[in-house]
């Protein structure tokens, strides 16, 4: 019976088909696990030859990620160790002769990191929805050419733009401060902004702000109250591909900052101690930076694939 | 539940139209409120820049020195022509960009194709190999440095080196760029994937019964229908990555910083070296910076028009 035997092939191609697929996953999610573990190794367990996969899980890397610490005398030790008042991250850096002496720079890159794709995400995709409201709902004079130029400025290679951008902001006492960087995210948020969030707003049906009109409502009663609710999922997608890529932008962030405003991505390669580079504090640092990038991503993985080709393919 | 809403709106008319005699704005008003601080943003942040650094690539000047830009006319751009070195830089980035889109198409396509038909994990699996893409690639590119570490890296050992053996990825001009390209086609293939995936799903399933009925060999059947099918969305993945991959920068900077000596020097780092690091050679570098635009123009129009050509055929 011919149709048994095909069956029962087409069944061993699927296994193999997925076995191969979950093996493919498995391997590509190595390094990325490999990460997780090395935020929790001990020193001497990073180093191992060869690699550890197992080893007694510290805080050690966190610890030296978040704050600055300074070697103890064997006195100065012996003292500390009487103490009863240190807290757990003491005692992991007193486990290597260190004496905690206070909040190292990360928490302070982070809180920019925060601060400067907050603000820029949200001002990116409030213009953005307001002109993909009126591009969607107006005519506009040579809107496709508005449309393809404002799409261009995200073609632009950050470096390329970077060094007039350096010195408009050096005259205008931009450089290395927060509004300098939210200008800049925010303008090149709002390519991507306007382009997704017109593919939202034209879904949304015009009759039913025709019929808010009819019944009274102005323009933009109409657009607060209809449009806005109508395009919250729009919004929401919208603002978590900006935020990534303001969380993430490294070019700008290295060549506009210096202090003051910069933020996580340029100072984590920086994060070196006494003795050559901390590894787990680097993997650490890595790590509490990607996860809240990950969760966002698994939040809007439906809209993936329309964040990424900015609105032009829709699932 | 829209229409409820607008309903109970009009109960309340006489309000809203107190409202309206107090703050009347026209469409034209509104369109104009509306589009103008984007438009003005993206104006001053992107066309002046672009405009002054044009001015600024025909002149001698450096941002670090206390003197004006003196007018050179097409010096800056002669130099750079004639300069055997940036040559280099282009050289590696041309094959760098070759080799990594590339690699990437085909492992993007395969894994799409395992992918294709749904089991019950494929799911999870996809949302999986994404992660890599939403990363940082300044910090991916720093940690691969310790996956690439000769020693005690994981790399050479799931290869089957012995520790200390294998090959020294980073340190090797040979393998540097490999390893770049080995880091970048990691951090994208999934990006191709989930093109491609988006437009396996949209082959109509009659094709492929048609097919079966006239006993068309899976060979032919992937030759004659799934590859021209997914060809579109395949070369929209492609010109995506070609002109990202052109601009490869942070990667580049978190895991070789250019070296060894020069070999993973792609133009976008050296860029970056010109204007802001040594000599500040700000008006070279907006030369070369136009050099690269105009290249990264020219690609992306050349994608564009194949496009277009294969939606209209």
């Amino acid at each position: 019976m011919p149709k048994v035997e095909h069956q029962g092939r087409a069944r061993a191609v699927k296994t193999v088909r997925v076995t191969l697929a979950i093996a493919l996953c498995i391997i590509y999610l190595i390094p990325v696990l490999w990460m997780l573990s090395t935020a929790f190794k001990p020193r001497e367990a990073i180093v191992a030859v060869p690699p550890k996969i197992t080893f007694n899980p510290t805080m050690e890397g966190f610890v030296s990620l978040f704050t600055k610490r300074s070697t103890l005398t064997r006195m100065q030790m012996e003292q500390y160790q009487q103490r009863t008042d240190l807290s757990w991250w003491d005692k992991v850096a007193l486990e290597r002769g260190l004496a905690i002496i206070g909040p190292s720079q990360y928490v302070d890159r982070v809180k920019n990191s925060l601060i400067i794709a907050g603000i820029s995400t949200i001002a990116a995709v409030t213009l953005g929805l307001l002109s993909a409201y009126a591009f969607s709902r107006f005519r506009v004079r040579a809107q496709a050419d508005w449309l393809f130029f404002i799409l261009s400025t995200r073609m632009l290679p950050p470096v390329v733009v970077t060094i007039p951008i350096f010195l408009m902001y050096r005259q205008l006492g931009l450089f290395d401060t927060h509004i300098g960087l939210i200008l800049l995210y925010t303008a090149f948020n709002l390519s991507l902004s306007v382009w997704l969030l017109k593919g939202f707003v034209d879904e949304i049906p015009r009759e039913y702000e025709e019929a808010a009109l009819v019944d009274g409502y102005s323009r933009w009663q109409a657009f607060r109250k209809i449009v806005l609710p109508q395009s919250v999922t729009g919004i929401a997608a919208t603002a978590v591909f900006s935020l990534i890529f303001a969380w993430n932008e490294y070019a700008f962030a290295l060549m506009l900052t210096s202090d003051r405003a910069r933020t996580a991505p340029p100072s984590i390669p920086s994060v070196v101690g006494t003795a050559g580079r901390e590894w787990a504090a680097t993997a650490a640092g890595s790590l509490l930076f990607l996860i809240p990038v990950v969760i966002v991503a698994f939040a809007v993985r439906k809209y993936l694939l329309r964040g990424i080709t900015f609105g032009a393919i829709r699932q | 539940m829209i229409r409820t809403k607008v309903r109970d709106a009009s109960d309340k008319q006489p309000a809203i139209s107190r409202y309206r005699s107090r703050h009347v704005l026209s469409d034209a008003a509104l369109k104009r409120l509306f589009l103008w601080p984007t438009l003005a943003l993206l104006i001053s942040i992107n066309i002046f820049p672009l405009f002054y650094s044009l001015y600024l690539s025909f002149t001698t000047y450096s941002a670090i020195a206390n003197q004006p830009p003196v007018w050179v006319g097409l010096q800056n751009y002669r130099d750079i022509l004639n300069d055997s070195q940036l040559w280099i830089y282009f050289r590696n980035t041309g094959r760098f960009v070759l080799l990594t889109v590339s690699l990437q198409t085909i492992i993007g396509f395969g894994l799409a194709l395992l992918l294709r038909e749904k089991f019950r994990a494929s799911g999870v699996i996809t949302t999986l190999i994404l992660i890599p893409m939403m990363l940082s690639p300044v910090v991916v590119g720093l940690f691969w440095k310790l996956i690439f570490d000769p020693s005690y890296g994981i790399f050479n050992y799931l290869l089957g080196y012995p520790a200390g053996r294998g090959p020294e990825w980073l340190a090797s001009k040979e393998l540097a760029l490999w390893a770049v390209v080995i880091v970048d086609v990691w951090m994208w293939s999934p990006f191709v994937m989930l093109l491609c995936l988006a437009g396996l799903s949209a082959i109509p399933d009659y094709l492929y019964e048609a097919a079966e009925i006239d006993r068309a060999s899976s060979l032919y059947q992937f030759w004659r229908i799934t590859l021209p099918q997914v060809a579109p969305l395949l070369l929209i993945a492609v010109l995506f990555r070609t002109i990202e991959a052109f601009k490869t920068f942070d990667l580049v900077m978190g895991l070789t910083g250019g070296g060894p000596g020069d070999a993973t020097e792609l133009v976008a780092v050296n860029l970056y070296r010109l204007a802001f690091l040594g000599q500040w050679n700000t008006g070279k570098a907006s030369a070369l910076a136009y050099i690269v635009l105009v290249i990264i123009i020219a690609v992306s129009n050349i994608y564009i028009k194949y496009l277009n050509r294969i939606k209209e055929g």
